[in-house]
């Protein structure tokens, strides 16, 4: 389990105009785990997991890559290095289908035309192999679907692509408690395949089942990335309201100031 | 709850039939009303005419709907695409009127022959939506401003090309023929039938292969009856377009599909291609119906925007050569007046909708039908211009109304 991280990110930050939401954060993911993001609301976790996906541009700050550092401009760069987002708010288009919406960007084609057939049958093995049984129609549009069926499609489009780092951003929070187990399944078996998985979640009880690491925001810094074995559930809860619990955090006082 | 992975093999006939019905209806009581009330309108609005006019049913008025509707109904087809990303494009009338009178000065008095000229007046279009589109995408302008301050722009273009108004008359025979002149009967029976068999071909081979993959595939009665309806309406069309229509045949013969019909129907069927069939028609689809996905997932969303711009303005030149063909002449009035409002009337009453993300390139003909109807048999009926105007606007509300109606419904019923 001491692999070398395949995405590491030093020296994070970010702002939005005068509000700076992301302070010299480092984070690293690790093959084969489940690193658990945890955070208070607004703490930066979704601006952080955007930054990675190459949505929001960083300030500052280093990207590395299976050790080597790249630039990542955009969210077809961050694909190219092998990175799927789950982003919180799904970003799906409501007027399209649900082959339609995973391949949304990454078109099969077979010269000028696109290659349906082929995009149905893998969107169809893959939602098979998520055991994903609710979906009359894969030539549904999404807009007719539930809440978790959105949810499903959008992990879905995430896991389509061989992908060596997939990172969810609260993916159960529209998830009923059958739902919920069964993205914790698969967010596990993600990670036994041997790909890096990021977890988002509020629920401590799911950060403590599933994960490897846990890495704590608090105020737009890292306040901790710790092996899940190595603390208890009132630990993670003090690193995440304020910022350290004992030796671990940050230590110099509040963390709100630098 | 069915899977997803066990497919409907579809290959069973009337159930499948039924299947397909179930749907439809379903789809339109969810506020997917599609194609219906354009239909149901040129229905109501053909049966109306005639009983009142029955010179409306003669195959002359049918042959002058087409080439009424001809310029209207193509620069509605470049305009569903900007319409589909949300926007709106009022200058596309006037734009039409610029490349007319590119067209016009060119041809007249330049010189130029007919496929320079057009080629130019196409560029022109072209280029317009280059600027019209960088303008809103890259600077972030609203379209309805931009496109408004265009609008008045290329009024005063279109006067500075023609000198202050004196119009300019268009002699040359090729462009003279788009929309004056018609195919010789058996070429149009001969148009008809390719496309019905192409048709039924693609379609064939499409649900064979599809079955053949084990995926869900269209039900050969459903094919037999598209094929069926296909064939019937365009057999009926081309057989009264091949009537003679001519008061004094003996003198001057006239029939024959007119020459903008197989344009027409050739630009629907690059266009539906383009918008079906390519990652880029997807792509449009996408930025219409969320911009932030379609970003997300690497799609350079500016690009799909200028470009739209640009199918637009091109379509619009085209409007602009056919207006400019079957006026023979070319005025400061070109494009302007109504044009543009019965473009974007011709493209929502054919199901588009002005919120983005909804609309195929057949709406710009099914809807033009309808304005087209309206204005004509309007026409027939001897009501003033105002009457027809008013009328027109009455009928581009209504459509805007059903189409903000079956929103909120299929909202409400969780479709889109
Ligand atoms: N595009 C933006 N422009 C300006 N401010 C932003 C933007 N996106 C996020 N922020 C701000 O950044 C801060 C962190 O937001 P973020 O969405 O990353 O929090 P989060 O940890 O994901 O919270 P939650 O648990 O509620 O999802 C918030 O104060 C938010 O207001
Ligand atoms: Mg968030």
């Amino acid at each position: 389990m001491s692999q070398a991280p395949v995405l590491e990110l030093r020296g994070i930050d970010k702002s939005f105009g005068p509000v700076q939401v992301l302070h010299d954060v480092a984070f690293s993911v690790h093959p084969g785990e489940v690193t658990a993001l945890v955070g208070d609301n607004g703490a930066g976790k979704s601006t952080l997991v955007k930054c990675i996906g190459g949505i929001h541009p960083i300030d500052s700050g280093e990207y590395f890559f299976e050790g080597e550092k790249v630039h990542v401009g955009g969210p077809r760069d961050a694909a190219a290095l092998g990175v799927e987002i789950v982003y919180q708010d799904l970003a799906l288009c409501d007027n399209l289908d649900i082959v339609q919406n995973m391949f949304l960007g990454r078109e099969r084609r077979s010269g000028l035309v696109l290659d349906e057939a082929t995009m149905e049958e893998l969107a169809a093995r893959t939602l098979e192999s998520l055991s994903v049984r609710t979906v009359t129609s894969l030539r549904q549009r999404v807009s007719s679907l539930s809440g978790g069926q959105r949810q499903t499609v959008a992990i879905a489009k995430a896991v389509l692509w061989n992908s060596k780092v997939v990172i969810l951003d609260e993916p159960t929070a529209a998830l009923g408690v059958a739902q919920t187990a069964q993205v914790l399944d698969l967010v596990r078996r993600l990670a036994d395949k041997g790909l890096a998985v990021v977890l988002i979640s509020h629920n401590m009880n799911d950060v403590f089942a599933v994960s490897d690491r846990i890495a704590a925001l608090y105020l737009g810094r890292m306040a901790a990335q710790v092996k899940t074995s190595e603390v208890t559930h009132s630990q993670v809860v003090e690193l995440i309201t304020a910022g350290r619990s004992g030796e671990l955090g940050l230590q110099n006082g509040n963390g709100a100031t630098p | 709850m069915t899977t997803t992975t066990v497919p409907e093999k579809g290959t069973t006939g009337a159930p499948a039939i039924g299947a397909h019905a179930r749907d439809y209806v379903e789809r339109v009581r969810g506020g997917d009303l599609g194609a219906l009330p354009a239909v149901i309108g040129l229905v109501v609005l053909c049966a109306a005419f005639s009983v009142l006019r029955p010179a409306f049913l003669s195959p002359i008025n049918f042959a002058n709907l087409f080439t009424q509707g001809a310029a209207v109904a193509v620069i509605a087809m470049g305009l569903i695409f900007v319409l589909l990303l949300g926007e709106i494009d009022l200058s596309a009338g006037f734009a039409s009127g610029v490349c007319a009178a590119v067209l016009g000065v060119l041809l007249t008095n330049e010189g130029w022959p007919w496929y320079a000229a057009v080629l130019a007046a196409m560029a022109t279009g072209a280029v317009i939506g280059l600027v019209l589109g960088t303008l809103v995408a890259k600077l972030g302008i609203p379209s309805f401003v931009v496109t408004l301050a265009a609008f008045l722009a290329f009024q005063g273009v279109v006067l500075l090309l023609l000198k202050e108004g004196t119009n300019i008359s268009i002699r040359d025979e090729t462009i003279l023929a788009v929309a004056n002149k018609n195919m010789p009967p058996a070429l149009g029976w001969g148009c008809a039938a390719a496309g019905v068999l192409i048709y039924a071909a693609l379609q064939v081979v499409q649900a064979r292969r599809r079955a053949a993959r084990g995926l869900p595939a269209t039900p050969m009665p459903m094919i037999a009856f598209r094929v069926g309806a296909l064939a019937v309406i365009s057999g009926a069309a081309v057989f009264v377009l091949n009537l003679e229509r001519s008061r004094n045949a003996a003198l001057v013969s006239l029939k024959g599909v007119p020459i903008v019909v197989p344009v027409i129907v050739v630009l629907l069927l690059v266009w539906t291609f383009v918008l079906r069939r390519t990652a880029y028609g997807r792509h449009i689809y996408a930025v219409g119906g969320n911009a932030e996905a379609a970003r997300r997932a690497g799609i350079d969303v500016d690009r799909i925007r200028i470009s739209a711009f640009v199918v637009c303005s091109f379509m619009a030149s085209i409007g602009g050569i056919i207006a400019a063909s079957r006026a023979n002449s070319v005025d400061p009035n070109t494009g302007g007046s109504n044009v543009l409002l019965f473009a974007v009337g011709a493209a929502v009453i054919g199901g588009t909708s002005l919120f983005g993300g909804k609309g195929r390139a057949l709406d710009a003909l099914l809807g033009g039908a309808v304005v087209a109807v309206i204005e004509n048999g309007m026409g027939l009926m001897g009501y003033a211009a105002g009457v027809k105007y008013a009328v027109t606007g009455c009928v581009l509300l209504l459509a805007a109304g059903v189409d903000a109606l079956s929103r909120k419904r299929a909202a409400a019923t969780g479709r889109g």
